[in-house]
């Protein structure tokens, strides 16, 4: 199929086929860690060493999975609401092949300890640098498609997916922003309780944009188009986005509650985190109400089972974090495994079950097949990760209250009632059920690269056509002149 | 001007600009151009056969 009269599918086949292998890489690195805390003989080396391959696993199941899913999912979603093709082709592989070149930096050096210590942001300057070219090639690929669109109306998940592309540039090259010593060390250009706040300020809105309003742009067109139906409504998805975009960027400071920051400025975290349970749950309300009507078809479609639970996950950690971020509460939960659990609940939950659904929903399509090669399998990844993840966030909600409460306790002559040491051995069994809960959500990534696999082997690359309408009516009317 | 004054003006004005978007966004004006977005997702399935998709049209 010429170029001018079909989608551009190669960047999102390669990025749907990285995103499985980067979930599989991520995953097991999690896998691992979550090994090391039960068995601490497991680190070995400084290059295998915990506090090396931590880092490695944020990066790879946030970036380069939940990275890739959202390139894909996006150079998918803006070509076929806006009927037009990729507004570059070379660059858009630019976006790829330069995106596959700061994973695989980021594997190399955060084994080896070159870090900048920020988290989530711990690649060092050259690779920082890398990061701000792809990623404005990626924004001048999708607004470029945005602008030279031939439907009437910018269909909603791309104002998300746009929100997201835009404010992770700024959110990067603004708490990159260091002063380099040699090649593989720098010096953020920070100091003090303004590189927290700076930090919190990207790393929360790395949750807010990239983790969230990213994989919302997923949830509007890949649940409408599962399901059969268009969004519940549309008006509520228009408010949604607007909520978020006005509140999120002021949530930051309620990671850094009871530190030097100002007392102001983390109660203004608080109520700002607060504010925000009011769009989330819109948005979540807005998803899951899309199946009014079609509610059996629950039961017997497991991509829509991934994408609908995924949602409650979104509504159980959106509800969580703003409580979490009450500054009583946090009092409690900072520090400990809640965090943890938190976090999984809105990664595994949320994240990873909207792109694991996204993605049965995409590889057929691209490698023209009418569904994936089992469909059974699917079923049992689902089942298979859902017990993974209620058993991972129960151990960690558990360990991380108990964790609260025992260091918190004090005895009758004001000492502390328990050491540090005794709230590790108290924790201990969790960390057996977590490292339980994360191999069996690994298993179930397992299942889906199989099934990946034999879908891509069993099918062909295939491009669909950009439907036409204005140009077939445009000739018809000539030709009838 | 202090820089607290422009500090609070901004966020009362986004305060206003939100409440404007949330009114625009229910006016009975753009229900239509509303409706015919939702619909921008099932739009193509004229033209690829893609018998998977959905039945909303």
């Amino acid at each position: 199929m010429s170029a001018q009269t079909a989608y551009n599918y190669t960047v999102v086949r390669q990025f749907s086929i990285m995103t499985i292998v980067w979930g599989v890489v991520g995953m097991l690195v999690g896998v691992i860690i979550a090994a090391q805390l039960l068995w601490p003989e497991l680190n070995f080396g400084p290059w295998l060493s915990y506090g090396r391959l931590r880092p490695l696993h944020t990066n790879a199941v946030i970036f380069a999975f939940g990275g890739s899913a959202l390139f894909a999912s996006s150079y998918y979603v803006v070509q076929r609401t806006c009927h037009v093709r990729l507004f570059s082709d070379g660059l858009a592989a630019v976006t790829f092949w330069g995106w596959q070149a700061v994973i695989v930096l980021a594997a190399i050096t955060l084994p080896l300890g070159i870090t900048s210590g920020k988290e989530y942001a711990e690649l060092e300057w050259p690779i920082d640098i890398l990061i701000a070219v792809v990623w404005v090639s990626y924004a001048i690929v999708f607004f470029g498609t945005v602008f030279k669109r031939k439907t009437p109306h910018l269909y909603v998940a791309n104002w998300f997916f746009g929100a997201f592309i835009l404010t992770v540039a700024i959110l990067h090259i603004v708490n990159s922003a260091a002063l380099p010593v040699s090649f593989w060390k720098s010096y953020s250009a920070y100091a003090g309780v303004q590189d927290a706040m700076v930090q919190w300020w990207y790393g929360h809105n790395a949750v807010g944009f990239f983790l969230t309003a990213g994989f919302l742009g997923m949830m509007y067109y890949f649940i409408p188009k599962q399901a059969g139906r268009p969004v519940y409504s549309y008006r509520l998805s228009v408010v949604h986005f607007w909520a978020l975009i006005f509140t999120y960027m002021w949530a930051g400071p309620h990671h850094l509650h009871y530190t030097a920051l100002p007392d102001w400025a983390q109660s203004l975290g608080m109520l700002f985190s607060l504010v925000l349970l009011a769009p989330s749950w819109g948005g979540m309300i807005n998803g899951i109400m899309t199946l009014s009507g079609a509610w059996h078809k629950l039961r017997t479609d497991p991509i829509l089972k991934f994408l609908v639970v995924s949602l409650s996950f979104y509504g159980m950690s959106t509800f969580e974090g703003p409580m979490m971020s009450i500054k009583t509460v946090n009092a409690l939960s900072h520090y400990t495994d809640w965090t943890i659990g938190h976090v999984h609940s809105g990664a595994l939950g949320w994240v990873g079950l909207v792109s694991m659904g996204t993605m049965y929903y995409l590889i057929p399509r691209l490698f023209g097949r009418v569904e994936m090669w089992s469909v059974r399998l699917i079923t049992l990844h689902f089942w298979v990760a859902t017990v993974g993840i209620v058993l991972y966030i129960a151990a960690m909600w558990i360990a991380g209250v108990m964790q609260g409460l025992m260091w918190r306790a004090v005895s009758a002559d004001g000492t502390l009632t328990y050491s540090f040491v005794e709230s590790v051995k108290a924790t201990y069994p969790f960390y057996a059920i977590r490292l339980l809960g994360g191999l069996l959500y690994f298993v179930g990534m397992l299942i889906m690269a199989w099934n990946v696999f034999k879908t891509a082997a069993v099918g062909k690359a295939a491009d669909a056509p950009i439907p036409m309408p204005a140009i077939a009516h445009a000739a018809a009317n000539a030709s009838a002149n | 001007m202090d820089m607290n004054t422009l500090r609070s003006g901004i966020t009362a004005v986004s305060f206003v600009v939100f409440i404007g978007i949330v009114w625009w966004a229910w006016s009975a004006r753009n229900k239509s151009r509303f409706d015919e977005a939702a619909l921008l997702p099932f739009n193509d399935d004229a033209f690829n056969n893609d018998k998977r998709d959905g039945e909303a049209r």
